[in-house]
C-alpha cells in the first residue's frame, strides 16, 4: 500500500515549518533511512529519513515551501510492484487520518482530578506494651531494632561506612557483626552516592538495605540516588518496583561542627512524594519506628539525632514492638496552646512546657515523630482545643516543616485559632562554629516559651 | 601548571573500531536458528524504532525520545548468551533492551505514546520503563544512577547465591560520572557479578567522545580497580556475542565484574530533537553503509543458506508485529485521571512476599 510521508515535528513545541529542499526526485528508490527532504524552523534544521524502502511516487510540497504544518503529508512513497495509481485519492495536503487525537479529558474530569484529596492511608493502631519496660539507651534502641528485624527477616541487611569492624560511627550498629558476619554487616568505602545507590539496587532485587549514612550532612553526595532513584520509581513504573529501603542516620545539629556538619533536612526530604520521613525522639519510638520502617515496602528516611543516642527511656521488652508510621504522639496534654515538635526538640518542648506552667500556661506537646504522611489530624484536634499552635524545629525557618504545619492548620482549623501560628525554629544562618553564635542559632527552651507567652499573652483580652 | 606533558592519543569518532574484528574473527557460528533469531531481535528494533520516531514525528510521542537504531547489536548480542535469571538495567535510551529482553512491543509502543496499556500505565515514558517478569529493571533517566543500581541487583544475585550476572549498560557519557567509579570500586572489591556494557557510541548527546574523556580507551576504565575491559566491534552481533559470552562466563563464575567496551553508532541524533549538526552526514552514511549490524548478519545468514525469500517473510513478520503495536498504542485510553494519585507508596503490608519469577 502507498505510504504517505508526513511533515515531522522537530521537538514536542514545533507547529509548522519550511520545506526548504528535497533531496530526492518522483520516481527515486530510496531506502529505510536514506535522508529525502530538509526542513527548517526558527531554531533548527533537520533532515527527514525515508521510513520505509520504495519508489517516491510523488512529492506533495515543493521545495521552499513555507509554514507546512505538522503531520501534513509532503509526498507519496510507493511500494515494491506498486505503481502511482495505488497513490491514496486523499493525498491533498490533510492530516491523516492515522494521526488518532488522544482522547481529552473533559473538563469535568479535570475537576474531578483537582478536587481529589491525595490517598492517605489507614495508619496502624499505637501498639500496646506487652512485657515489661526495660531502661535503654536511644543508641541501644535501634540497635536492636536493627537486630529483631534481620533475625526475622534474612533480606534485611545493614550497608555504610564503619557499620560493621568498627561497630558504627555512632556505636548504634554494635554487636550487629558479631552476631549476623560480614555479609549482612557490610563496611562500605566513603561512598556515599555509589552505596545509596547499590542500596537501591539492593531493594529492586529484592531485599531490605538498611543504609547508614555517618550523617545525613554525607547524604546530600547521595540525594539523586534518594530522590530520583528510590522516590520516584515506584510511580514510574506504574506501581511495578517498589524501593523497601530504609536510609538512616543522626540529622540536625550536632556540638560545635560547623555548618557542613550540622543541618535539619527533615523539611527537604518530606518535600518528595514517594518517600516516609521519621524522626523520633524517645528510645521506644526509635525502636519501633525503625522496625516499622524496616517492615515498610517503601523508601523510609529515619532521621536520629546524635545528642539523643546517649539519652535513656524506657522501652517495652517485646520483639514485636512496632509503632506505626504516620502518627503523632501527645506527649503532654495541655489545654492553652499547642506546641509541635520532632526528634531532640521534644525534649526542650517539654522543658518549656513546665516553664510555662509555672507561669499558668497549659502547653499541650505534640510529638510529631512522623514528618510525611504528617498526622495532621492529631494537630488539628489538639488546636481546636487549644485555640494556639506553635511549631518547633531545629532547621531553618524558609519552606520549613513549620511553615507546612502553618498552612494545614490554617486551611484545616482557621476558624479554630485565636492567634497566628508561631514558629520556633534554627535562625536562617549556616550553623557557625563559635560557641555563643552557635546557641544563638539554635532554638533553644526559653525561645519556645517566649515564644508561647507572647502568642497567649498578645491576644488574650483582645 | 598550565602545561602537561601528556599528549593524549586522538581517536577519530566515526571510525571503524579495530578491536575484536568482524564475523571473520569468529570461527564458530551459532546454529543458524540462534542466527535468524538474532536477525529478527536486531530487525525488530530498528523497524520499531523507525516507527517511533515517526510517531514523535506527528506529535504523539511527547517529550524526549532516544532511538537505539544503530546500536543494536549490542544488546541483542549480548542478550543472546545472558541466562535465565541475569538482571539487565540501562540508561533512557532503553527501547532496543526492552525488546531484547522479550518485552511486549506493544507494551512499550503504548508507554511512549503515554497510554494506560504501556508498561508504566503511561506514567513514566520512553526513559521509565521496567519488567520485573522480564528481569528489566529500567530505563534510567539521570546519566550514569543505573551503575550503582546495577551493581545492587548484582549484589541482590551474589546475597542469595545465585549464579546470575546484571547486565549495566552505559553510555560513553556516562564514563565521565563520579559513581561510575564509585560503582567500579565496590564491584571489584566485593566481587558482585556484574557486566558493565559501555555502549560508545562516539558521541555525549553533541560531544565527540575525544573531546570528553581522556585516556586511551574507555575498556580501561576499570583497570585501578582490576577489573578486566575489552573493546569489541558493536556493530558485529557475532564479535559482541563471543566477547559478552566470555565476559558473563567470568563474572558469573565469581571473579567479579567486566568490562566491555561496544564501539558503535548511533544513526540518529542524540533524541529526536537533535538536528546531530556535530557529525557530518558522510561520516553516518560511511557507518550504515559499511558496518550496518543487520546487513552484516544477512551477509551470514544468506551465506548459510537462508534464502532472500526466508528473510522476506521475517521482515513482514517484523513489520506486522511493529504495525500492531502501533495501532495498540494509538487506540489505547490515556490513563484514568484517578491515576494521577496511584504508585506513590505501596500500602504497609504490601508486596512483603520475595519476588519470584
Amino acid at each position: 500500500m502507498a505510504i504517505e510521508i508526513l511533515m515531522p515535528a522537530l521537538s514536542p513545541t514545533m507547529e509548522e515549518g519550511t520545506l526548504a529542499k528535497w533531496l530526492v526526485a518522483e520516481g527515486d528508490a530510496v531506502r529505510s533511512g536514506d535522508v529525502i527532504a530538509e526542513i527548517e524552523t526558527d531554531k533548527a534544521t533537520m533532515e527527514v529519513e525515508a521510513l520505509d524502502d520504495g519508489t517516491i511516487g510523488k512529492l506533495l510540497v515543493a521545495a521552499g515551501t513555507e509554514a507546512v504544518k505538522v503531520n501534513v503529508a509532503i509526498a507519496v512513497l510507493l511500494e515494491e510492484g506498486e505503481s502511482a495509481d495505488a497513490m491514496p485519492a486523499s493525498s491533498a495536503a490533510s492530516p491523516p487520518a492515522a494521526a488518532i487525537e488522544a482522547p481529552a479529558a473533559g473538563p469535568a474530569a479535570e475537576a474531578a482530578v483537582a478536587a481529589a484529596p491525595a490517598i492517605v492511608e489507614a495508619v496502624g493502631d499505637e501498639p500496646v506494651a506487652a512485657g515489661n519496660l526495660n531502661e535503654m539507651t536511644v543508641r541501644e534502641a535501634l540497635r536492636d531494632a536493627m537486630a529483631e528485624e534481620m533475625r526475622a527477616d534474612d533480606r534485611v541487611f545493614v550497608m555504610g561506612e564503619e557499620v560493621a569492624e568498627y561497630q558504627g560511627a555512632y556505636k548504634v550498629t554494635q554487636g550487629l557483626l558479631a552476631e549476623f558476619g560480614a555479609k549482612r554487616v557490610i563496611d562500605t568505602p566513603i561512598t556515599e552516592q555509589g552505596f545509596a545507590g547499590l542500596g537501591v539496587g539492593a531493594a529492586f532485587g529484592d531485599l531490605r538495605p538498611v543504609i547508614e549514612f555517618m550523617t545525613f550532612n554525607f547524604a546530600m553526595q547521595a540525594i539523586d540516588q534518594i530522590i530520583n532513584s528510590a522516590a520516584k520509581t515506584l510511580y514510574m513504573s506504574g506501581g511495578q518496583m517498589g524501593c523497601p529501603i530504609v536510609f538512616r542516620g543522626p540529622n540536625g545539629a550536632a556540638s560545635r561542627v560547623a555548618a557542613q556538619h550540622s543541618q535539619c533536612y527533615a523539611s527537604w526530604y518530606a518535600h518528595c512524594p514517594g518517600l516516609k520521613v521519621v524522626s523520633p525522639w524517645s528510645a521506644a519510638d526509635a525502636k519501633g519506628l525503625l522496625k516499622a520502617a524496616i517492615r515498610d515496602p517503601n523508601p523510609v528516611i529515619f532521621l536520629e539525632n546524635e545528642v539523643m543516642y546517649g539519652q535513656s527511656f524506657d522501652v517495652p521488652d517485646d520483639d514485636d514492638w512496632v509503632v506505626p508510621i504516620g502518627r503523632a504522639n501527645i506527649v503532654r496534654e495541655g489545654s492553652d496552646v499547642t506546641i509541635t515538635a520532632f526528634s531532640i526538640m521534644v525534649g526542650r518542648a517539654l522543658e518549656a512546657a513546665d516553664k510555662l506552667a509555672e507561669q499558668g500556661i497549659s502547653a499541650e506537646v505534640i510529638d510529631l515523630r512522623t514528618i510525611r504522611p504528617l498526622d495532621t489530624e492529631t494537630i488539628v484536634n489538639s488546636v481546636k482545643k487549644t485555640s494556639r499552635l506553635i511549631t518547633c524545629e531545629e532547621g531553618f525557618p524558609f519552606a520549613g516543616v513549620g511553615s507546612e504545619i502553618a498552612m494545614q492548620v490554617m486551611e484545616q482549623a482557621f476558624d479554630w485559632l485565636d492567634a497566628p501560628v508561631a514558629r520556633v525554629t534554627g535562625k536562617d544562618v549556616p550553623m557557625p562554629y563559635a560557641a555563643n553564635l552557635e546557641t544563638l542559632a539554635l532554638p533553644q527552651i526559653d525561645d519556645i516559651v517566649a515564644t508561647a507567652l507572647a502568642t497567649c499573652e498578645g491576644f488574650r483580652g483582645a | 601548571m598550565a602545561e602537561t606533558s601528556k599528549t593524549p592519543r586522538k581517536r577519530k569518532p566515526g571510525r571503524p573500531p579495530k578491536a575484536a574484528s568482524g564475523a571473520s574473527a569468529v570461527n564458530d557460528l551459532p546454529a543458524k536458528d540462534e542466527l535468524v533469531a538474532m536477525y529478527r531481535d536486531m530487525l525488530l528494533i530498528r523497524r520499531f524504532e523507525e516507527k517511533a520516531g515517526q510517531l514523535y514525528g506527528m506529535g504523539q510521542i511527547g517529550g524526549f525520545c532516544h532511538l537505539y537504531i544503530g546500536q543494536e547489536a549490542v544488546v541483542v548480542g549480548l542478550q543472546s548468551v545472558s541466562k535465565p535469571g541475569d538482571t539487565v538495567v540501562t540508561s533512557y535510551r532503553d527501547h532496543g533492551h526492552m525488546l531484547a529482553c522479550g518485552m511486549d512491543a506493544d507494551g512499550v509502543m503504548a508507554e511512549l505514546t503515554g497510554r494506560e496499556g504501556g508498561y508504566s500505565r503511561g506514567k513514566g515514558g520512553s526513559m521509565h520503563m521496567f519488567s520485573r517478569e522480564k528481569n528489566f529493571f529500567g530505563g534510567h533517566g539521570i546519566v550514569g544512577a543505573q551503575v550503582p543500581i546495577g551493581c545492587g541487583l548484582a549484589f541482590s544475585h551474589k546475597y542469595r547465591d545465585e549464579a546470575n550476572v546484571c547486565l549495566t549498560y552505559l553510555g560513553d557519557g556516562a564514563v565521565n560520572q563520579g559513581q561510575v567509579y564509585e560503582s567500579f570500586n565496590m564491584a571489584a572489591l566485593w566481587d558482585l557479578p556484574v557486566l558493565f556494557v559501555i555502549e560508545n557510541n562516539q558521541y555525549g548527546m553533541g560531544t565527540a567522545v575525544t573531546r570528553a574523556a581522556a585516556g586511551r580507551s574507555l575498556a580501561d576504565r576499570g583497570a585501578a580497580y582490576g577489573i578486566p575491559g575489552r573493546q569489541v566491534d558493536g556493530m558485529d552481533v557475532l564479535a559482541v556475542r563471543a566477547a559478552g559470552a566470555e565476559a558473563l562466563e567470568h563474572c558469573r563464575s565469581g571473579k567479579g565484574p567486566y568490562i566491555l567496551e561496544m564501539k558503535t553508532y548511533r544513526y540518529r541524533g542524540h533524541s529526536m530533537s537533535d538536528p546531530a549538526k556535530y557529525r557530518t552526514r558522510e561520516e553516518v552514511d560511511a557507518m550504515r553503509k559499511q558496518h550496518d549490524p543487520i546487513d552484516q548478519l544477512r551477509d551470514v545468514l544468506l551465506k548459510q543458506d537462508v534464502t532472500e525469500e526466508a528473510l522476506k517473510t521475517m521482515d513482514s513478520d517484523v513489520k506486522a508485529v511493529v504495525l500492531r503495536a502501533t495501532e495498540f498504542a494509538q487506540t489505547s485510553p490515556e490513563p484514568d485521571a484517578a491515576e494521577l494519585f496511584t504508585d506513590i507508596l505501596l500500602p504497609v503490608g504490601g508486596r512483603t512476599a520475595s519476588v519470584e519469577g
